[in-house]
């Protein structure tokens, strides 16, 4: 049960996968033009991701080694077609919206990445856990980057305005480069956090320690 | 549209990379040296124009007759990953030079979403075959482009001082994002 739940919350923020993985950027830059649509993008990814690893889990005795991949890529994409169906019938304004980028799941590097990387070598409840955390982490940041983009680019929130009257939209973030600005500085404020956190917890270690002598070699090994 | 205007708009004004946001993966991982840019634009464009071809033949005279248009999507990438494999054995054995270059990057394209992406963009935009082979040539034209500038700026970039918390992927990101802000200026072109 603990196993179960590592699996689950390590894709929320120590593996976030389009930010700490870096994997399955297409969608992340282009489905994000709004909150709405980083939300549908990214609850299509947490179906497929969930599905295909339970099942790649389940027959992952029987695939022979050497055709893994090309049985990983007809598994994730029998699945994307059952996806691209189930929109069109119950959420087809969404399926418009997202295009062609619905389709392209099949190459997000996410599902071929974690059928490889875990659910080839995990029992299914593992593996179901990894997928549904994956999934979950993966939506939540297609959300935010939306969120950030269409309240800059658009003055709205999941369609309604939040900002003050008279605001000027910048209208480049709901475009292409806004995309790759928005990521950037997101990264890149990441890693500012985690330089301080670094930082600090050297500071502290430094601190802890006895001062004057308290560094030198000769010390650590009487007191060893 | 004219044959011109489908040519341009492919490769400047609706850049595959820098305006429709497809093919991110190797445009970031595979742009640190120039040469390997150029290896893997180039074998981008060769399968790209091939992968068009086939799957514009299968989709015509085998899915559009018998009525499984809604397969399109795992037919195509069964298509595309075969004819990865069957191009790197071809080149294997007919051509090794070609094969020292670009050996290496043809497995990663199976996965690369410019390739099932344009196979996908040829049937929604309705080509004909010939138009359909263009777009494709100059959609991964395109990408070559994009993927040489970028190479080019992290070439300079390596000895540029960065702030630390920007160094690695996200001033690359910042690159691609003023890169794609110049490319929007072609969008009065067409």
């Amino acid at each position: 049960m603990d196993r179960f739940l590592q699996e689950l919350t390590k894709g929320l923020w120590k593996e976030l996968p389009p930010f700490r993985l870096l994997l399955g950027l297409c969608p992340v830059l282009a489905v994000t033009k709004s909150a709405s649509s980083g939300l549908g993008m990214g609850l299509a990814v947490l179906f497929v991701l969930t599905l295909s690893n339970a099942i790649i889990s389940l027959v992952r005795g029987i695939i022979p080694s050497k055709v893994r991949i090309a049985c990983f890529i007809t598994i994730s994409a029998t699945l994307v077609v059952a996806v691209e169906l189930l929109m069109q019938a119950y959420a087809y304004p969404l399926y418009l919206q997202l295009g062609i980028f619905v389709p392209l799941i099949v190459v997000n590097c996410i599902i071929l990445g974690r059928a490889e990387a875990f659910a080839a070598k995990n029992p299914v409840h593992l593996a179901i856990a990894d997928g549904l955390g994956m999934g979950l982490g993966f939506t939540m940041s297609l959300t935010f980057l939306g969120s950030i983009r269409e309240i800059l680019g658009a003055g709205t929130w999941f369609g309604h305005p939040v900002l003050w009257e008279g605001f000027q939209p910048f209208s480049v973030m709901v475009e292409a480069p806004g995309a790759f600005l928005c990521l950037g500085l997101i990264l890149a404020a990441m890693n500012y956090g985690t330089h301080r956190q670094i930082s600090r917890r050297n500071r502290e270690a430094a601190a802890e320690a006895p001062s004057g002598c308290g560094g030198c070699q000769a010390c650590s090994a009487n007191r060893g | 549209m004219s044959v011109f205007e489908v040519f341009i708009s492919a490769i400047f004004v609706n850049n595959i990379v820098l305006a429709q946001n497809l093919g991110n993966c190797p445009y970031l991982g595979c742009s640190r040296e120039r040469g390997v840019a150029l290896g893997m634009g180039t074998a981008v464009v060769f399968v790209t124009v091939m992968a068009t071809l086939c799957t514009w033949l299968v989709q015509k005279y085998l899915l559009e007759p018998v009525h499984l248009e809604y397969l399109q999507t795992l037919v195509f990438i069964l298509i595309i990953a075969s004819l990865v494999q069957f191009v790197e054995m071809f080149l294997k054995k007919a051509i090794p030079p070609l094969y020292a270059s670009l050996g290496i990057f043809l497995p990663l394209i199976t996965t690369n979403c410019c390739v099932l992406g344009v196979t996908l963009l040829v049937q929604r935009e309705d080509y004909g075959l010939m138009m359909a082979l263009l777009y494709a040539f100059a959609t991964g034209a395109g990408f070559l482009l994009a993927l040489l500038l970028m190479a080019g700026v992290r070439e300079r970039l390596e000895v540029c001082r960065v702030p630390k918390a920007m160094a690695g992927t996200p001033i690359a990101l910042i690159m691609a994002g003023i890169m794609s802000l110049s490319f929007m200026a072609f969008k009065g072109m067409v």
